[in-house]
């Protein structure tokens, strides 16, 4: 993914690696899809009590182009998952994708005709994000989460993982670490 | 001011009003679907009833075989602060009702939205499209024989 | 050129633009009119509304908006749930001021059955009522100045709107979908702490809204940016069916709280302001004004409150308490016929319209005698008030679109359904 492409395998990229995943993490910029009330919760998460810029998260890129995070945030209706599908296409290797609060999950509190139940059937999914609507920090732990993600070189859509009100279950990582701690937070 | 407005609709418009009532101090007038442009420019341009201001426009699906779809306007009055209620009814064979935007330009979209749900067609709407759901969308979701879930394969979603 | 266009699939909503203006023509690429699209993904269209506009070179021509990106089947969900499930959805209506939604929903469903909620819980009802409405006002005003490019005031007001949260957290248990109205009444009482918090809050509003003023009000950048902006004159907005702050700001006095007085809000003291011009400044002073207003009210309220219960007592329509249900044959089976049947109103229609931070928000109840309303229309003030934006974006520069947009205040959860 991205500049491992341009390099090829070499003994420069290996040694360029654990710089480029540190750098990848820490500077995430998310790009907010906000299309209902959890997009208020997420101006919440940039406002200043539950700063989101203290991770790195410094602007919140609404060009694809530049962010390589995508935090959607509200219900998914079917007119609007074209739409969203075609935002997620024209983002930039990597990319990683929050799946926030409990309509993006599974289609939340709207079981109708017009919601599609959960994002994960058009886009892979990174985090899930319980709660309608997830308090900020726990979006904040998820942030944290794609951190962590980030760092260990993971792509997207591997092994994704949940963050809940009262739980965190950490995601099974690629290095077989099946470390599944379940911490009250 | 209830009886008032009834009086004056039917020394007007007679066999045009089908039928009035009062439910919690409220008016709902039931007027033949001909006759109701006449009745709103009518309720609109009288000075002492002058409902200007139209608040809802809505239909409703009665699940009934004669007469099953019905249109309700929300009528205010700015000046003398009274609310009335209008209802006509139409045919599921035949669902057309001349369109209110002559009289109100908000009925535009409430309109639409009518068709979008229930396929009421305004007959003289500048604009009738749907609104909510996508324009190709087959179904009219508001009817009772529409299930809440939906028509499996009825809204197209990209690919993973 | 025209031969390729014409090969295109035209959708039906290019259609319509098009025939807006009937001398279109696709001869030479610069010097033609242009279709541009302010997606639904757009920083600045406050929720999903896709416009497509037509320019000429900087000035709008027309402009189309499509809405429909947020349907999520409101009307069709109530037909499926009784009135007490549908609280938690009603939150999510207009999710800047849910607790207001959530007071207008209960007074509609009180109206539908006939019963009336104790005083206390009327003035509870009051006193967060106007607090959502300054929640919704503060964001407004946060999104405005982004929008036109002051950071800071966005700032100022979000740390305002977390004072806020804390208060509703500590008063209803979540930060912003509170379900607190109950038929009836209220879910609990106001805690002494939650009193507290009211009142510091109270105290230090006017300080903390005018720090924000102070950037604003004389700024020459947003005067200049809002002045003359997006003019929409009073026949208009009337014909159009703008209610709230907006059709105060062009100097018509219609404040359902006043003409159609609610609650106890004939018992309080307050003035309903109004600006003319029509335009985003007078908006702007309007909201502001309105959320002093709000402050006074909430005081009045705070030292007017008498005691009693906060839920009304009749048996058969309105959820009894815990307490009650745990101990007493009556209430344990009326708790189980009105949670599994729901509350059984009288078969009839009704209309009630409340008057909520962004306009007239009504629900239409036609009640067939069962415990699920057989149809229930939202009459949300952002559908309509979106309809007078075409007219109002007419002739002006694309970049004065987003201060029109945000100064109308569209919340597209409502407008959507």
């Amino acid at each position: 993914m991205g500049l491992e492409d341009a390099m090829g395998d070499s003994f420069l990229l290996s040694k360029l690696q654990p710089l480029l995943n540190l750098a990848r993490k820490n500077s995430l910029f998310p790009m907010p899809m906000g299309i209902s009330c959890c997009a208020i919760e997420m101006m919440a998460f940039a406002g200043p009590r539950f700063d989101a810029a203290r991770f790195g998260s410094e602007a919140f890129r609404f060009s694809p182009r530049q962010a390589d995070l995508m935090i959607v945030a509200g219900t998914t209706t079917y007119k609007m998952a074209k739409v969203v599908r075609k935002i997620y296409d024209q983002m930039a290797e990597p990319k990683w994708v929050i799946a926030m609060g409990a309509c993006t999950s599974s289609g939340g509190i709207y079981r109708t005709y017009s919601v599609v139940q959960g994002i994960d059937q058009f886009l892979p999914v990174d985090v899930y994000v319980a709660g309608c609507p997830p308090r900020p920090d726990n979006l904040l732990n998820a942030l944290m989460l794609i951190q962590k993600k980030a760092g260990k070189g993971e792509s997207r859509g591997t092994s994704p993982g949940f963050v809940g009100d009262f739980a965190t279950l950490h995601a099974h990582t690629a290095s077989h670490e099946h470390r599944l701690a379940t911490s009250p937070s | 001011m209830n009886q008032q407005v009834v009086e004056k609709l039917k020394t007007r418009f007679g066999d045009a009003i089908l039928e009035s009532g009062e439910f919690r101090d409220e008016l709902t007038v039931s007027v033949a679907k001909e006759k109701i442009v006449e009745v709103c420019q009518f309720l609109k341009n009288d000075p002492e009833l002058a409902y200007n201001l139209l608040a809802d426009l809505c239909g409703i699906d009665m699940a009934r075989s004669e007469l099953r779809f019905g249109v309700i306007y929300n009528l205010y009055s700015l000046a003398t602060k009274h609310r009335i209620r209008l209802k006509t009814f139409v045919s599921e064979e035949d669902p057309a009702v001349p369109t209110v935007t002559g009289v109100w330009k908000t009925a535009n979209w409430h309109e639409r939205e009518a068709y979008d749900m229930f396929g009421i067609v305004f007959v003289g709407h500048p604009d009738l499209r749907r609104i909510y759901m996508p324009d190709e969308f087959e179904h009219f979701p508001l009817r009772k024989d529409f299930p809440l879930m939906g028509i499996p394969g009825s809204l197209p979603l990209p690919k993973h | 050129m025209e031969t390729v266009q014409a090969a295109l699939p035209r959708s039906k909503i290019l259609q319509t633009l098009e025939d807006l203006n009937t001398n279109v023509q696709f001869d030479d690429a610069l010097e033609s009119e242009m279709v541009l699209n302010m997606g639904p993904q757009h920083p600045a269209t406050h929720g999903v509304l896709r416009l497509l506009v037509k320019l000429d070179g900087e000035r709008v021509i027309a402009c189309v908006p499509e809405l429909g990106y947020l349907h999520r089947g409101y009307e069709k969900l109530a037909e499926n749930c009784s009135y007490h499930e549908f609280i938690p959805h009603t939150d999510r209506l207009d999710y800047l001021s849910p607790l207001s939604n959530n007071t207008i929903y209960a007074l509609a469903v009180e109206k539908l059955i006939g019963i009336e909620a104790p005083p206390r819980a009327q003035y509870i009802r009051v006193i967060i009522s106007e607090l959502a409405r300054i929640s919704s006002h503060l964001l407004w005003l946060g999104t405005l100045a982004i929008d036109i490019g002051a950071l800071t005031v966005f700032m100022w007001s979000f740390r305002e709107r977390e004072k806020l949260y804390d208060l509703f957290e500590c008063l209803a248990g979540a930060r912003f979908t509170t379900s607190y109205t109950r038929i009836g009444g209220v879910a609990q009482d106001l805690s002494v702490s939650v009193i507290v918090m009211i009142e510091k809050f109270i105290s230090e509003f006017s300080n903390n809204l005018g720090d924000c003023e102070k950037l604003l009000n004389r700024n020459r950048i947003f005067v200049e940016r809002t002045d003359g902006i997006g003019v929409i004159s009073a026949e208009q907005a009337i014909e159009f069916g703008v209610t709230g702050p907006n059709l105060r700001a062009c100097g018509i006095e219609h404040d359902l709280r006043r003409a159609n007085p609610y609650l106890v809000y004939d018992d309080l003291d307050f003035d309903v302001p109004t600006h003319t011009g029509g335009d985003v400044l007078a908006r702007y002073y309007q909201r502001v004004a309105e959320m002093k207003q709000s402050q006074r009210i909430v005081q009045q309220a705070l030292q007017k409150i008498p005691t009693g219960d906060v839920h009304a007592l009749k048996p058969k329509k309105v959820l009894p308490s815990k307490e009650r249900i745990y101990t007493h044959m009556e209430e344990l089976i009326h708790d189980f016929m009105l949670v599994n049947v729901g509350i059984e109103p009288p078969v009839g229609e009704t209309y009630f319209a409340g008057e909520a931070p962004k306009g007239e928000l009504g629900f239409y109840f036609s009640s067939n005698g069962k415990g699920h309303p057989w149809r229930m229309k939202i009459r949300s003030p952002s559908f309509v008030n979106l309809q007078a934006l075409p007219s109002m974006i007419q002739n002006a520069m694309i970049s004065d679109v987003v201060a029109i947009i945000g100064s109308l205040d569209p919340v597209m959860g409502e407008a959507d359904k």
